[in-house]
């Protein structure tokens, strides 16, 4: 039974991780139509922030922990909103010339990472207390888990609290149904656009910070390999939509882990995928999409 | 046939009898390949590289000319190589029966695929052929299937045919990864200019005018796509033959974004740009790693150093910089060129867009 739970956490944990990027994407595709496949490497490099912050300790302190969080999650908002500005916003109204630039920049992301501190993974210091266990149910739940479970449970409250209380929620929420009828009533979409953007970065920064302290290392392809997995994700929960995402990020971690534990190593991460062709198969637009309008 | 016609038609034969004497060619061409053309070092670099232009001709097929925009052609490509190689090693079936039917269950794969993925449109699409053909990477990587995990399967002894054995044979191997291209260049060149190909440009072009006009868009999108994947399935069985083997390398979202880049450096919509997209994408990642660590280089500051070590930053910059300011990918500077010539010639006026030619002039790929 305590394994079963160890399992359980595990699979929650490595879904907290899917939802982080997931829902930045999801937010970024629903309002700009945009796929961004340059978050991996905004992840990537967020790591590598925190990493340099955390580095220099041999066993780093809460704050200093922090302090390397604070630093990954603006190093993935600077370079997100550097990308929107440069290379997103200039092809503007061009969904695959969009896509394609964000496929570019991941690359000269990695490869510039791969060069400067090498393609093998690097030890990211530890506080004491995030390497030690907590028993739930007799269960030894490492804590590093528990603190990118519960970081992941705030964010799913603040981006519904932001989206459903502030005026930048409403307008954001307004231009996922229609943009175009939204800076029509000549509202400043466009600082939505890069707002979005920059948050989804920021939600990548996050997870690239807990990353490290989850897998205890950092290297420029661990993003990219996430980022895989939260594509799934934002196909089985339905493109667009936070709540499909977060459910599906559950879903996916969860009999990923358990998958691997109990059938055999690796067949997980291909049930993943079987659950993606099932579900395209069934309900192609996802658990909680929208059919797509035809005009 | 028109002048310019023939003339085309001239220079594509030229071409082809060029590479095809290759390997009889022995001239050292400085360190831009590892040895003399017809050194086995050599020829094998060009091989691959000559298999990456099929393999980017196939995806143009469907990229540019259906708007179907597959971000998973690893999954058709890998399978075919993977297929080949362990089929052939079924003592049972040897090379003879192995290849046929890796083909064959490689139409099923590309169907079974296509047939799923197409139920997305857009966005959807590329994310469904992403996803899938990430679960044949994973699935090849863990090692399941006897596809050997990360250090691939490599053709047992004595299955591959003697005159595609061994090092003494290097350019028999050569001679068939260029016969590879010259076939799926003819086949999508021929079938693009069939009424079928015409409705999958229309199609690029808008998919509800066309399904409006009374087409079956989901069924010519399946046998575009069908066509496509079956052949990058017979690039996979060729790359199969040139490595000797089938690696991890050929699965996955690295490869699957590789051809993408090829076809769109090159000149999506054009079926010879995204040939000399792939030519230049693989010369550039084989050899790259080896000219930088070359004397020129290591005498530069370490600042330069790093970004010219790695082939996917100068590619990446190279990408970005393609899709900022040129849209239509390397062939549109021919393009401009040759239009410029002809139009100066016959006193014509040049018309105003950019020399973009109409095909490559942002596909419409969400309906």
């Amino acid at each position: 039974m305590s394994t079963f739970l160890l399992i359980i956490i595990s699979g929650l944990g490595l879904g907290s991780l899917y939802f982080l990027l997931a829902a930045g994407l999801s937010v970024i595709f629903g309002l700009m139509r945009v796929l961004s496949f340059a978050h991996g490497a905004f992840l990537s490099a967020s790591g590598f922030a925190s990493w340099m912050v955390l580095r220099s300790f041999e066993t780093p302190s809460t704050p200093q922990l922090l302090l390397a969080l604070v630093v990954s999650v603006l190093t993935g908002g600077a370079v997100a909103y550097l990308a929107e500005v440069l290379l997103v916003r200039p092809l503007k109204g061009k969904e695959l010339e969009q896509l394609l630039v964000t496929v570019g920049l991941g690359m000269v992301l990695v490869a510039l990472m791969a060069g400067i501190w090498g393609p093998d993974e690097h030890l990211i210091p530890r506080p004491v207390w995030l390497t030690d266990t907590t028993s739930i149910a007799g269960a030894p739940i490492s804590n590093s888990r528990l603190l990118l479970i519960g970081l992941a449970g705030v964010v799913v409250v603040g981006i519904h609290l932001i989206l459903s209380r502030t005026r930048y929620g409403l307008i954001i929420r307004a231009g996922v149904e229609n943009s175009a009828m939204v800076s029509a009533l000549g509202i400043n979409v466009k600082r939505a656009f890069t707002l979005v953007f920059v948050a989804g970065g920021m939600l990548a920064g996050l997870g690239g910070g807990l990353a490290g302290t989850y897998y205890g290392g950092i290297s420029p392809f661990l993003g990219d390999g996430m980022l895989i997995f939260s594509f799934i994700v934002l196909i089985i929960g339905g493109l667009g939509s936070i709540n499909g995402a977060l459910i599906a990020s559950v879903v996916l971690g969860v009999s990923q882990s358990v998958a691997n534990y109990y059938v055999l190593n690796g067949i997980g991460d291909v049930l993943v995928v079987v659950l993606l062709v099932a579900t395209l198969l069934v309900r192609p637009q996802g658990l909680l999409g929208q059919k797509e309008r035809l005009i | 046939m028109t002048r310019s016609g023939a003339l085309r038609y001239g220079a594509a034969g030229l071409l082809v009898v060029v590479l095809a004497v290759l390997p009889f060619v022995h001239r050292s061409v400085g360190g831009l390949l590892p040895g003399p053309i017809n050194s086995p070092g050599s020829l094998q670099v060009l091989a691959l590289m000559l298999v990456a232009a099929a393999a980017a001709i196939t995806l143009d097929l469907m990229f540019g000319y259906t708007g179907l925009m597959s971000f998973g052609h690893s999954l058709y490509v890998g399978f075919g190589c993977y297929a080949t190689v362990i089929l052939s090693n079924n003592p049972k079936l040897g090379f003879a029966l192995g290849v046929p039917l890796a083909m064959v269950l490689s139409v099923v794969v590309a169907l079974v695929g296509n047939a799923a993925a197409l139920r997305l449109t857009g966005i959807g699409f590329i994310m469904a052929t992403l996803a899938m053909a990430q679960g044949f990477a994973i699935a090849v990587e863990r090692g399941f299937l006897g596809s050997g995990g990360e250090v691939g399967v490599t053709f047992a002894r004595g299955v591959l045919p003697d005159p595609l054995r061994g090092v003494l044979n290097t350019r028999n191997v050569y001679w068939l990864a260029l016969a590879l291209v010259v076939v799926v260049y003819v086949i999508c060149a021929l079938l693009v200019r069939t009424h079928v190909g015409h409705v999958w440009q229309g199609i690029r072009e808008n998919p509800l005018r066309t399904k409006v006009i009374g087409y079956n868009v989901y069924a010519y999108q399946m046998a575009a796509a069908t066509i496509s994947c079956t052949l990058a399935a017979m690039c996979g069985v060729v790359f199969a033959i040139v490595m000797g083997g089938a690696n991890p390398g050929i699965a996955g979202l690295h490869y699957s974004l590789a051809v993408v880049l090829m076809v769109v450096l090159g000149g999506r919509g054009v079926l010879w740009g995204a040939a000399l997209g792939a030519v230049l994408y693989q010369f550039l990642n084989l050899r790259l790693p080896s000219l930088s660590s070359s004397d020129i280089v290591t005498g530069l500051p370490e600042i330069l150093q790093i970004p010219l070590s790695q082939p996917n930053f100068l590619l990446g910059v190279a990408f970005i910089l393609i899709i900022l300011f040129m849209p239509g990918g390397l062939a549109s500077i021919f393009t401009r060129l040759t239009r410029r010539a002809t139009s100066k010639r016959a006193g014509e006026p040049r018309d105003d867009d950019g020399g973009v030619p109409a095909t490559t002039r942002e596909p419409n790929l969400v309906s």
